[in-house]
């Protein structure tokens, strides 16, 4: 067990390599109840989660899901994040559980519209159903056909005897839903999800599995690829940036930073002389320092040492020959296209 | 989990073992060690004919979640290394105090071993750790 944010987690139950092998054959259960929760409420709700996140909230439908960033006014992430649109007026963000106190304040402190921002974590655990097998589970234990949520879409409904939000969603590269419920029941909707998937193999996962699986898949962890010194456009995250809006937190510093270029870039890598990268190591090329390691990792779909590296911009596109300083030696990687892993689609 | 009586342990997770032929040992690290460190995906060992010195790190064993460093028990040169666990890592988990060894050692002054923990008070040490 460690301390996350205050909370005590598993980084694994049975064993990490067996996790996450189990999430890209079958399906795994993740237990992600630290995640923070605040809604957003009222006649303005939508103007408000559009003045301080990035991407563009009023174009959702309701039901509908959205990944965004949350960003002060020089460009940089205070945190990413999900915005689901629950009714018209009222929409539910999904945080990093380490900004969420902070997060709370920053749009508390820019709301001076009609609307009203509601700390609530205390209203929600998180239990993530993750991996091929995930649909059939889940659809055993909702009163309605989840086959017909799709992707970044999500569902209220009755779940294993409680009321839910089931997203389909998730942060492990496969398909898979996210369900939120009152945390009186979330022990209850554990252990029944654990009985519905054990025809399929269903196996419980800690944060070891769910850091390689979001690795794999290139996906961004608040602290590593991004912080509040790092923009979207650096991060590779520029698609959740929309310009187009008028107006939102960070959008000038954004528009001269576009119109600039970024010097620094996040870029894959994988080793190719033995030896695995871990977060902080140093980059180089050709003798210089170019950056530093963000997350790295064995990867156990892959069979080989991967990570995401933060260096100068002109090496960032793939092929380029790198070193990774391991332990006082450089060994040699090579930036690769991102994600790592794909799932095989149908 | 048995610890060999006949081996010595330090408070790093290293055991070392002296050998019949009076002047080598075998260096590992411990159940323990392994059972935190989870699957073992590499080891990184030092070259035959390197010095080691006591309490200074000579290579690295790594799992997919963390990387530690192995210290030296006792101080010595290196005369062999286990290479079969470049290919086959695993061993340190499924044999950490047997086929699972890191380095032979020659062994530069035996009374070195006196100042390491015995199986009984290593037992009691990694017990203690893992309540924390």
């Amino acid at each position: 067990m460690i301390d996350f944010g205050g909370w005590e987690m598993p980084v694994q139950y049975g064993g990490l390599v067996a996790e996450h092998k189990a999430v890209r054959s079958a399906v795994g259960l993740f237990d992600v109840s630290h995640m923070g929760e605040i809604e957003i409420r009222g006649p303005q709700s939508a103007d408000l989660v559009d003045l301080v996140c990035c991407n563009h909230a009023a174009a959702l439908s309701v039901g509908q899901a959205q990944y965004s960033g949350l960003l002060h006014h020089a460009g940089g992430f205070l945190d990413d994040l999900l915005v689901h649109r629950l009714e018209r007026d009222r929409f539910l963000l999904c945080v990093n559980a380490s900004n969420q106190t902070k997060d709370f304040h920053w749009i508390c402190q820019s709301n001076g519209l009609e609307a009203k921002v509601v700390f609530a974590s205390g209203d929600y655990d998180q239990l993530a159903i993750q991996g091929p097998s995930a649909l059939p589970v889940v659809n055993r234990l909702a009163d309605r056909d989840l086959s017909a949520v799709r992707y970044y879409w999500f569902a209220r409904c009755r779940f294993a005897g409680a009321d839910a939000i089931v997203a389909r969603t998730g942060y492990t590269g496969e398909d898979g839903f996210e369900v939120y419920v009152d945390p009186k029941q979330s022990q209850q909707v554990w252990e029944a999800v654990l009985a519905a998937g054990e025809d399929y193999s269903i196996v419980p996962c800690g944060l070891g599995a769910r850091n390689t699986l979001r690795l794999e898949a290139a996906m961004s962890l608040y602290g590593h690829e991004i912080d509040e010194r790092t923009t979207p456009y650096e991060a590779g995250l520029g698609w959740i940036v929309k310009l187009a809006k008028p107006k939102f937190c960070g959008r000038e510093a954004l528009v001269r930073r576009k119109a600039k270029g970024v010097s620094r870039k996040i870029a894959g890598f994988e080793m190719r002389g033995r030896g695995i990268a871990r977060d902080g190591y140093r980059v180089f090329s050709g003798g210089d320092e170019v950056g530093h390691v963000t997350s790295a990792s064995p990867a156990p779909s892959l069979g080989k040492n991967i990570g995401l590296c933060m260096i100068r911009a002109d090496l960032a596109q793939a092929g380029q020959p790198l070193e990774i300083e391991i332990r006082n030696r450089l060994v040699p990687a090579r930036t690769v296209p991102t994600p790592f892993y794909k799932r095989p689609r149908p | 989990m048995e610890y060999p009586n006949d081996y010595r342990y330090t408070q790093e997770h290293e055991w070392v073992s002296p050998q019949a032929d009076g002047s080598t040992a075998l260096v590992g690290i411990t159940h323990h060690a392994q059972d935190q460190l989870g699957d073992v995906v590499f080891v990184e060992l030092p070259a035959i004919g390197d010095r080691l010195q006591a309490g200074s790190p000579f290579g690295a064993v790594e799992s997919v979640k963390a990387v530690s460093d192995t210290y030296a028990p006792i101080s010595g040169t290196v005369t062999d290394v286990n290479e079969k666990l470049l290919d086959a890592p695993e061993q340190v988990n499924d044999d950490p105090h047997g086929e699972g060894w890191l380095v032979r050692i020659s062994v530069a002054d035996a009374g070195e071993l006196d100042s390491l923990m015995s199986a009984s008070d290593y037992a009691a040490y990694a017990a203690a750790e893992t309540e924390h």
